[in-house]
């Protein structure tokens, strides 16, 4: 008792305010242009096919639905291509963005609840998730609330490819949950599908099962990344960062 | 490490020589699996291999059985006499089609019931991206009696966890019986390798599991290795020795705050969260990604750990071990969070034994069983620390356990990083060395001790092509022995019980 009490008294405020940019090393968005004689051999070492030969000056283009941020593409480049350190941020289909503007000012007021289902994931995402709710990230301060079932949630937040053996556990959830509704695929399985390839057991991205309104870059995304999704399917990114 | 010593029988014989090496139970069962080698002209015919683990003489010992052309594909059951080739067995049922004859649960275990009877993905003429839709039984096993009702849970849980379903049997509080069906995200991913080089592959091995990263692809690594006949850099070797123990610390600290939250012990939840994500930022500091990813390479290491880094390390360490400190007091002065964790979810040492249970459930329970002491890899043989073992196999004994693991391991942090510090042979290129994968063809296997326990797995190369992969993650020979662990207790404790094993489902279901 002793113990917790002098921890409770001794120990300052550990919330932060959330930071888009990590460090050194982390590998996010790419910068640079590529080389011409280089583009085809970035494009064909990219596990996922995420990047993609352009015409441009710049000479490709990303699909940072599906990338797995390993770095290989910026390897093969020679030094053409960097990672910045910043996240790649979420991504929003267009009609959606108008259906959450819509939703949380007449609907939800600020507060949004959330249900995540792993349709398949590797855990790495999941952590993640759980990591938004401890002090430093504290998710409650922004209204957002994870709850117990698909019943009392406005936002879906599905995590990894979908399997076969989830397939039908993520219908039912998306059915369960009461009208107006999110659904965000988090991370580069549930977003972009291809983390792994196809398989016997893989139906692939979330939105080939649900209807997706927002998806999340990153293998995983960081706890930084999923709350900016979170608070931009709420609207609230500008008021609030 | 040394190679196993691999006896290829007749399948009849097969039980019998499993027997001799299991060693009346003294060597536990590392691993089973199947293997088509139907394409490969000197076998033409399917194979399954069973690997024991000689712990007194610190080698594995494999038995080999090959099915024929035109043999039937049916072997007489382990289980009766190996408890630990339960779910190994009707692993390969599912994914070959070879029949385990006896075993006391025939039914499926990976594919669930929207797939068709019949289908065996791991065959060779099965394509990768088959699209089959069928309606197979799967029934649950449930006790029945005056009074006993069932308690479906899962595959969706309240909480942010993976999915699994669980079918309790309760006599009121009291949970008889426990029936997990796991496997839910099952990926193929051993189906989805094959064919791919071992650099390929390796994207999909860092993403078996989150929390294992480090662990998979040591394992994986030291696999494929073996096989191209490659040593790699001391260097590297020390730094894939050192991101292993971070990456315990790490689960380590994880577990602390989250075994507090099967009882709502707040305050033990918040410094384990936010210690845990103390270490999560030095992960991503070292390899660029919160996830350890990126930084082992066949042949060596992708990344150096410089001295700023080590430094780095060395100022986390000291805040997380002031913080792991203060959890335990916490733990020990709450007379309330005693009383939950103490005699409850205990799992005896026979119990240990007969699963080959693995990792922190096994040594929880008295069972040494420590690949980094059993198996001489990476630099554990030259580093000074104790095999931690605890005797009661309660929630309270995995709980010490992990912290007396975690000053193991500060100290290995510490002299593995002194031993980079003395290295002087940090020029880029003694990172990796460089394997052409062309012509390189054989099996073997690696072993790497994660935060659960032993990752072992095996793999077979053909021209420099993954032929077959098997992944045995440290949460397989542990998942039966939950199921045990909370016979007897209260429901509300379930969720107690299987946070102090904190199994993988992503590890186990691939």
């Amino acid at each position: 008792m002793f113990k917790v009490i002098e921890r409770l008294l001794g120990d300052k405020i550990a919330t932060e305010k959330i930071s888009l940019t990590g460090s050194e090393r982390f590998r996010g968005k790419i910068n640079g242009s590529c080389p011409e004689n280089l583009r085809e051999e970035c494009a064909k070492v990219c596990p996922v096919g995420a990047f993609k030969v352009t015409a441009d000056a710049q000479g490709y283009a990303v699909d940072y639905k599906k990338c797995l941020f390993c770095g290989k593409c910026v390897e093969k480049a020679m030094g053409n291509l960097q990672h910045s350190s910043d996240e790649a941020l979420p991504v929003i289909t267009e009609d959606a963005a108008e259906v959450t503007a819509e939703v949380i000012k007449q609907k939800l007021g600020r507060s949004l609840h959330v249900r995540h289902l792993d349709a398949g994931s590797c855990n790495a995402c999941d952590f993640e998730m759980g990591a938004m709710s401890n002090p430093i990230y504290d998710l409650h301060r922004y209204g957002v609330h994870v709850d117990a079932s698909p019943r009392h949630a406005d936002l879906l937040m599905v995590t990894g490819v979908v399997t076969r053996n989830l397939e039908q556990a993520l219908k039912m959830s998306y059915e369960a949950m009461p009208e107006p509704r999110l659904v965000m695929a988090c991370g580069a399985c549930a977003a972009g599908g291809e983390t792994y390839g196809a398989s016997y057991a893989i139906v692939g991205a979330a939105d080939k099962v649900v209807p997706v309104d927002i998806y999340i870059p990153g293998c995983p995304p960081r706890p930084s990344a999923m709350i900016a999704g979170l608070l931009a399917a709420a609207d609230m990114l500008a008021e609030r960062m | 490490m040394a190679d196993w010593s691999l006896k290829v029988v007749k399948p009849e014989n097969f039980r019998g020589t499993a027997n001799i090496l299991s060693n009346g139970g003294n060597n536990p069962l590392t691993a089973m699996f199947g293997r088509d080698e139907t394409e490969n002209p000197e076998v033409k015919g399917y194979a399954i291999y069973a690997v024991f683990e000689n712990l007194s003489e610190h080698k594995m010992e494999a038995v080999k059985a090959v099915f024929g052309e035109g043999e039937s594909l049916c072997y007489e059951s382990l289980t009766s006499v190996i408890p630990a080739a339960v779910w190994y067995e009707r692993e390969i049922q599912d994914m070959f089609g070879i029949v385990p004859q006896g075993h006391p649960d025939p039914r499926p275990l990976v594919l669930h019931d929207t797939f068709p009877e019949g289908f065996y993905p791991l065959r060779k003429n099965v394509a990768k991206d088959v699209e089959v839709r069928g309606n197979r039984r799967m029934d649950m096993s449930v006790a029945k009696g005056e009074g006993v009702y069932e308690v479906p849970v899962g595959p969706i849980h309240a909480g942010i966890i993976e999915p699994g379903h669980f079918r309790f049997s309760q006599a009121g509080e009291s949970m008889l019986q426990l029936d997990a069906r796991l496997f839910y995200t099952h990926r193929g991913l051993e189906k989805i390798m094959e064919g791919k080089t071992p650099e390929e592959a390796l994207p999909i091995v860092e993403r078996i599991c989150g929390a294992c990263s480090i662990a998979n692809t040591w394992s994986f690594c030291q696999a494929v290795e073996k096989i191209a006949g490659v040593k790699i850099p001391r260097r590297a070797e020390i730094i894939r020795t050192l991101l292993m123990e971070i990456e315990r610390i790490t689960n380590h600290v994880g577990d602390l705050g989250n075994i507090p939250a099967g009882v709502g012990f707040n305050p033990a939840i918040s410094l384990g969260g936010r210690t845990k994500e103390m270490l999560m930022r030095l992960q991503e500091r070292i390899a660029g990604n919160r996830f350890l990813r990126g930084v082992i390479v066949p042949g060596g290491v992708h990344q150096d750990i410089d001295s700023a880094l080590i430094n780095d390390i060395a100022d986390i360490m000291d805040k997380v071990k002031t913080n792991v400190s203060d959890l335990s007091e916490m733990f020990a002065q709450q007379a309330n969070f005693q009383n939950r964790v103490r005699t409850t979810g205990i799992v005896r040492k026979n119990t240990a034994v007969d699963l080959a249970m693995v990792g922190v459930g096994a040594r929880a329970s008295g069972f040494a069983h420590d690949s980094r002491k059993d198996f001489a890899y990476g630099l554990y043989p030259e580093l000074d620390f104790e095999l931690v073992t605890e005797k009661t196999g309660d929630v309270a004994a995995r709980l010490a356990l992990r912290i007396a693991e975690l000053t193991e391991s500060f100290g290995l942090v510490e002299q593995l990083c002194n031993l980079l510090k003395a290295d002087k042979s940090n020029d880029p290129s003694n990172l990796t060395s460089q394997i052409d994968w062309s012509n390189v063809s054989g099996e073997d296997w690696g072993l790497s001790e994660s935060a659960r326990g032993s990752n072992f797995q095996f793999v077979a190369l053909q021209d420099g092509k993954i032929d077959r992969i098997f992944v045995r993650s440290a949460s397989y020979p542990n998942w039966p022995a939950l199921t045990i662990a909370v016979q007897g207790d209260i429901i509300p404790d379930f969720p107690l019980i299987n946070k102090s094993f904190e199994l993988c489902y992503a590890c186990i279901d691939r």
